[in-house]
């Protein structure tokens, strides 16, 4: 139980379940289709008996369910990132710090440019996330012993130092409010021209697609990795970087998402094991499944008012993960 | 550091038998401490006075500010021995009972009591509204951490991150349950949850005073089967303790104390772990009789300090918490990035 350091955990071989050809990968996207079709038709506005239908339908409906599949794919797989990259199961954004980080960077900016456009924003609030990720690193790589337990709290602790100082700025400019209503991830106010830039973090999910490889040798340890040839630095910064971009922009325009990048990528190497290219697009999956049930769920319960999606996600995320971290004790 | 690894969360005694020192010697923190408390009383209730001292208007400003000052004083008294129990308990100085989540326990059942009976939760005044919150608090976190202590492979990491995390939990279900409740019930609720220094709850502050001290006097006469229980389970029971017994006691009575906290001022997650950390460290030696002092007397140290240094330097009286948040919880990366070096 101590110093589990090694990816693939014991009792989970890279070869559990594989080889049973594309089928089952294709019912779980034939899956988060019918969730995507469902989502679409879920609302207060009735499409279909009023009129403006389709044009509602291309305000808000199309423009939220792109933003819930953008958004929950670009979290899952940057958890899985963030995963590889410091070799520990239970980093994802939520318990790095990483997010908090962005959350900084976006007030500062609002703070000190109030005329900043949406663009500023998102990249300070990436530079932000960027720097607290990167300072995250530097103090594992500082702890010579790290234990599976202890890396999550050093980054959930970050995380609450951050946030103290986001309050503490946001209370002295009277903005705690409009922070609160920023900051809880809700897909509510996205419609059309508002969620387009959330397209960056459809670039993030290929980059990785692209570099799936090599992050997966970088898991494997600085050594390890140099001597297959990879330049292990430079995939720690990329890595970093893309997982910075996706918190941050996704932070801008929808808020937290708290366990998505926890959550999704630990069931899914659960079930299938631990190859991350073969993962990647169950891991998508799971990341789009999971947002929009959660969506759903938030929009349905107490129709016509929503409740944010990052709640939903904090009560089922906290539960689940609750049981994979009960799992290691038993095992 | 020296106190803080010998006991840390070994559980095993201390490596040397502490030195024998005189009485003056270990009472000398604690006088130091308390006089300072004291300076610190007197200055925030008479430091910036408008009215001229002596008359009518001097005494009512200090009488309004002293309402203030019994707060902060409870919830330090609270804050501090809940702490030090909790390490107790558990046999170690990094579990605090706030970042285990019990605050966040505390508003969940609020919230779930006004969730189930609505409006009607107001019917409930005085002592029965009291003991009905605080019974179904009290059992909810022994039930709970009595279950998550017990396991025999507890490990301290694993035990810290599922609190932490039930802590977020707890948090996102009573937001939720939040969302649900009506406008005029969502009033009653946030007129209990979020108290703050300058306006807490006067007509509560008696009663709750006279609880506290009640409480005080129990875990006073108890100082000393507490020192056996910090030595660990196996000491404890050789040592012919009623082990099981007395940790579900510490648990109940933690969970008393931070309820009446939280009722006062709102949740503070690093406040009682900065208190008894820093007691730990100033103190002459291990004994319950020293330690509980000194942390109640360096909580109050804290709390007026920073209360008056915001209030007449700053100008930011409202910031106290987020304060001694931000300052706890540098201290307990701190510790956390060094026992993770050893």
């Amino acid at each position: 139980m101590t110093s589990r350091n090694a990816v693939v955990a014991p009792g989970r071989t890279a070869v559990a379940k594989r080889g049973r050809g594309p089928w089952p990968l294709v019912a779980a996207a034939t899956l988060v289709v019918a969730l995507i079709v469902v989502s679409l038709t879920v609302g207060v506005y009735d499409l279909r008996a009023q009129e403006f239908g389709s044009e509602m339908s291309w305000i808000t409906r199309v423009p939220r369910t792109l933003a819930l599949v953008l958004a929950g794919a670009a979290m899952a797989t940057s958890g899985l990132v963030m995963q590889m990259l410091t070799q520990n199961r239970f980093v994802d954004a939520t318990t790095s710090g990483t997010t908090e980080w962005a959350a900084l960077g976006l007030l500062v900016t609002v703070l000190l440019f109030p005329a900043a456009t949406l663009a500023t924003r998102m990249v300070a609030a990436s530079c932000a996330a960027f720097i607290g990720a990167m300072l995250f690193m530097t103090i594992l790589r500082r702890i010579p012993i790290r234990t599976m337990l202890v890396v999550p709290l050093i980054g959930i602790m970050l995380g609450a130092v951050v946030s103290a100082v986001t309050t503490y700025l946001a209370v002295q400019f009277n903005m705690l409010q409009m922070v609160g209503t920023w900051f809880m991830g809700s897909f509510t106010a996205v419609v059309r021209g508002r969620y387009e830039v959330l397209w960056v973090v459809a670039i993030v999910t290929l980059l990785v697609f692209v570099l799936a490889d090599r992050i997966t040798v970088a898991g494997l340890g600085k050594d390890v990795a140099t001597s297959v040839g990879v330049r292990y630095d430079l995939i720690l910064i990329a890595g970093t970087a893309l997982v910075a971009v996706a918190a941050g922009v996704t932070t801008v325009v929808v808020g937290f998402l708290p366990f998505l990048g926890l959550v999704v990528p630990n069931v899914v190497s659960m079930i299938r094991g631990d190859n991350v290219r073969s993962n990647l697009p169950w891991v998508c999956c799971g990341g789009i499944a999971l947002v929009i049930v959660c969506d759903l769920i938030g929009r349905t319960i107490r129709m016509p008012f929503e409740i944010p999606v990052s709640m939903v996600l904090g009560l089922v995320g906290s539960v689940v993960f609750i049981t994979l971290l009960l799992r290691q004790r038993r095992g | 550091m020296a106190s803080i690894v010998r006991l840390a969360d070994t559980g095993l005694p201390p490596l040397a038998p502490a030195p024998r020192l005189g009485w003056v010697t270990r009472a000398l923190p604690i006088v130091v401490v308390f006089a300072l408390a004291l300076v610190l009383a007197i200055l925030i209730l008479s430091y910036g006075n408008p009215a001229p001292f002596g008359s009518s208007g001097y005494w009512t400003i200090v009488r309004s500010r002293s309402g203030s000052l019994a707060t902060i004083a409870l919830v330090a008294v609270c804050q501090a021995v809940a702490t030090v129990l909790f390490h107790t308990a558990t046999s170690n100085r990094i579990l605090t009972p706030s970042i285990l989540g019990f605050d966040a326990l505390y508003v969940l059942t609020q919230t779930a009591l006004v969730f189930a009976f609505g409006t009607a939760a107001t019917g409930l005044e005085g002592i029965p509204k009291i003991l009905a919150q605080s019974g179904l608090m009290v059992l909810f976190a022994t039930v709970l951490y009595g279950w998550l202590f017990s396991g025999r492979r507890a490990n301290l990491h694993l035990l810290l991150l599922v609190g932490i995390v039930l802590g977020m939990g707890f948090g996102s279900v009573s937001t939720f349950m939040q969302r649900l409740l009506t406008p005029s019930e969502f009033d009653v609720l946030s007129a209990r949850l979020f108290g703050s220094i300058g306006k807490a709850n006067l007509d509560y502050l008696p009663f709750a005073a006279a609880f506290v001290a009640l409480i005080l006097i129990f875990v006073w006469r108890r100082r000393r089967r507490y020192d056996v229980i910090a030595l660990g389970r196996d000491v404890a029971v050789g040592l012919g303790l009623n082990y099981r017994r007395e940790v579900v006691t510490i648990l109940v009575l933690v969970a008393v104390l931070v309820s009446v906290s939280a009722t006062m001022v709102g949740p503070m997650t690093f406040y009682g772990f900065l208190v008894a950390t820093l007691a730990y460290q100033f103190a002459r030696g291990d004994r319950h009789a020293e330690i509980l002092p000194l942390a109640i007397g360096i909580g109050l140290v804290a709390l007026l300090g920073a209360t008056f240094v915001l209030k007449h330097v700053f100008a930011a009286a409202g910031l106290v918490t987020v304060i001694i948040e931000f300052i706890g919880g540098l201290l307990f990366l701190i510790v956390i990035l060094r026992k993770g070096m050893r």
